[in-house]
């Protein structure tokens, strides 16, 4: 799967390191640091991130095949 | 179950009602909002005196009953009673399932009745209102300096106006993070220009002469601050007053077990009712099995799930285990919490720096982490989340 975040609106609320810290984290100045493409055992784990993002800065993609999200 | 309605058309309200659809839900759903507005986000409000609509998902497929506001519930007949409606037949409404999401009021001064130019905050309207009012080098006074009113100091200092911040406890933010948090919120306002008085309230509003608008303030000790608007920032109750007298268990908020069911006075969970968000009153694991309402932003995303899910699925219910996480931006400082700092009874600090805006402060109660509290330290926090974690089940029944 794939995964943007709009970096204009991140406001390193965290909620998503949280939810997927396999895909989310954080440097040492607090700007989040993630991984574009990821496995899609971790589909459930991203969506609940892009959910609980409270600017809606994320957006998951499925791999073809799988569905949008 | 054929007919759901949600009163309550804010974030709680809104993520269950789309949590509902998502889990499989094909009746009739309904959403009912007091305000003539449809859902929006609130930390925007007062953060940065901003309006921000939320997204609703496109295939909600649900009817709106905006500008509604629940007066009354009937649990022995299922029905919901409204007032605002342009026809009678709209007086009462009925459900199979209902969603208590009403969330928080802003809490009313007590006392006299206040001047024109005197604000609380709460809605998209009042944020309107004073936004037009808020305007290079007037006087502001802002009485309470909790979340919401350090948050709108800041902005309005930020808008060039001279701000004057109100707090009866000693230091600002004390209840929610601290006095050792509290004195460095006090030295971030400071030092952005906000005049301070902590540890004294107000005694009055005064009009200015001949009119009937707001002059100045008198504190209790008899100082008197030239004012052209104020905004009351006093805290917020749960909105249950549309509750009372229906048999649900009530006491800040309406009180929900641990799958947010909510409860009536006996105790027992009352079949097809949930509740979510700031309403709702939740034995807290962190705090011991306390009941508390938070009203953060985080818990009522988290509890749509759970309440959606309770509602449904009656005989298999899954309990809500979500930990508590609270941010706020202050001077440029950005603030992220998770646990339960209110619940401590002791907090040490790590780091609180004014210089390099660093934070990283934990919270314990009886020995045992209950929270942190971080600002360029954010990385850590999942750290202590996950210390936390284990815990968020406890006092499960």
């Amino acid at each position: 799967m794939q995964i943007t975040v709009d970096m204009n609106l991140c406001e390193s609320h965290g909620q998503c390191v949280f939810a997927a810290p396999e895909i989310f984290s954080f440097d040492d100045e607090d700007y989040l640091v993630y991984e574009a493409t990821a496995s899609d055992d971790l589909l459930a784990k991203a969506e609940k991130a892009a959910a609980v993002c409270p600017v809606r800065a994320i957006q998951v993609h499925a791999a073809a095949g799988q569905g949008a999200a | 179950m054929r007919r759901i309605v949600v009163v309550g058309a804010s974030l709680a309200g809104l993520r269950t009602a789309e949590a509902l659809r998502a889990q499989g839900f094909a009746g009739e759903l309904t959403l009912v909002g007091d305000e003539p507005h449809m859902p929006y986000d609130r930390p925007p409000l007062s953060k940065e005196l901003r309006i921000a609509p939320l997204d609703v998902a496109e295939d909600l497929d649900a009817r709106w009953l905006i500008g509604r506001r629940a007066v009354g519930l009937d649990i022995g007949r299922r029905t919901v009673a409204l007032e605002g409606g342009d026809t009678a037949a709209y007086d009462e409404i009925g459900y199979d399932g209902l969603v208590i999401a009403t969330g928080t009021a802003a809490r009313q001064w007590p006392g006299q009745p206040l001047p024109q130019g005197v604000f609380t905050l709460r809605g998209l309207d009042d944020t309107l209102a004073l936004r037009a009012e808020l305007t290079e080098g007037r006087r502001l006074v802002v009485v309470g300096a909790g979340f919401l009113g350090s948050e709108l100091a800041a902005a309005a200092r930020e808008l060039g106006l001279e701000v004057t911040l109100i707090e009866a406890a000693e230091q600002p933010l004390q209840r929610a993070a601290g006095s050792q948090v509290g004195a460095y919120v006090a030295e971030l306002h400071r030092a952005a220009g906000i005049a301070l008085h902590t540890g004294c309230t107000v005694r009055e509003f005064r009009t200015a002469p001949g009119t009937d608008r707001i002059g100045s303030v008198t504190l209790d000790d008899g100082t008197s601050l030239p004012a052209d608007l104020a905004v009351l920032a006093l805290g917020a109750e749960p909105a249950t007053g549309w509750l009372a007298g229906s048999g649900l268990r009530l006491g800040g908020g309406v009180h929900a077990d641990a799958y947010l069911r909510v409860l009536r006075a006996d105790g027992v969970p009352e079949p097809g009712i949930v509740a979510a968000g700031d309403v709702v009153n939740l034995p807290q694991p962190l705090a011991g099995g306390a009941r508390l309402a938070l009203g953060h932003w985080a818990d009522a995303v988290e509890h749509a799930g759970t309440a959606a899910y309770s509602l449904l699925n009656p005989a298999d219910p899954r309990p809500h285990q979500g930990i508590p996480s609270f941010w706020s931006d202050l001077h440029g400082v950005k603030f992220r919490s998770v646990g339960l700092p209110a619940a401590a009874d002791e907090v040490r600090v790590v780091e609180l720096d004014v210089a390099s805006r660093r934070v990283e402060v934990t919270y314990h109660f009886r020995g045992r982490l209950v929270g942190a509290l971080t600002a360029r330290r954010t990385g850590r926090l999942a750290a202590y989340r996950q210390e936390l974690a284990p815990r968020v089940g406890e006092f499960v029944n």
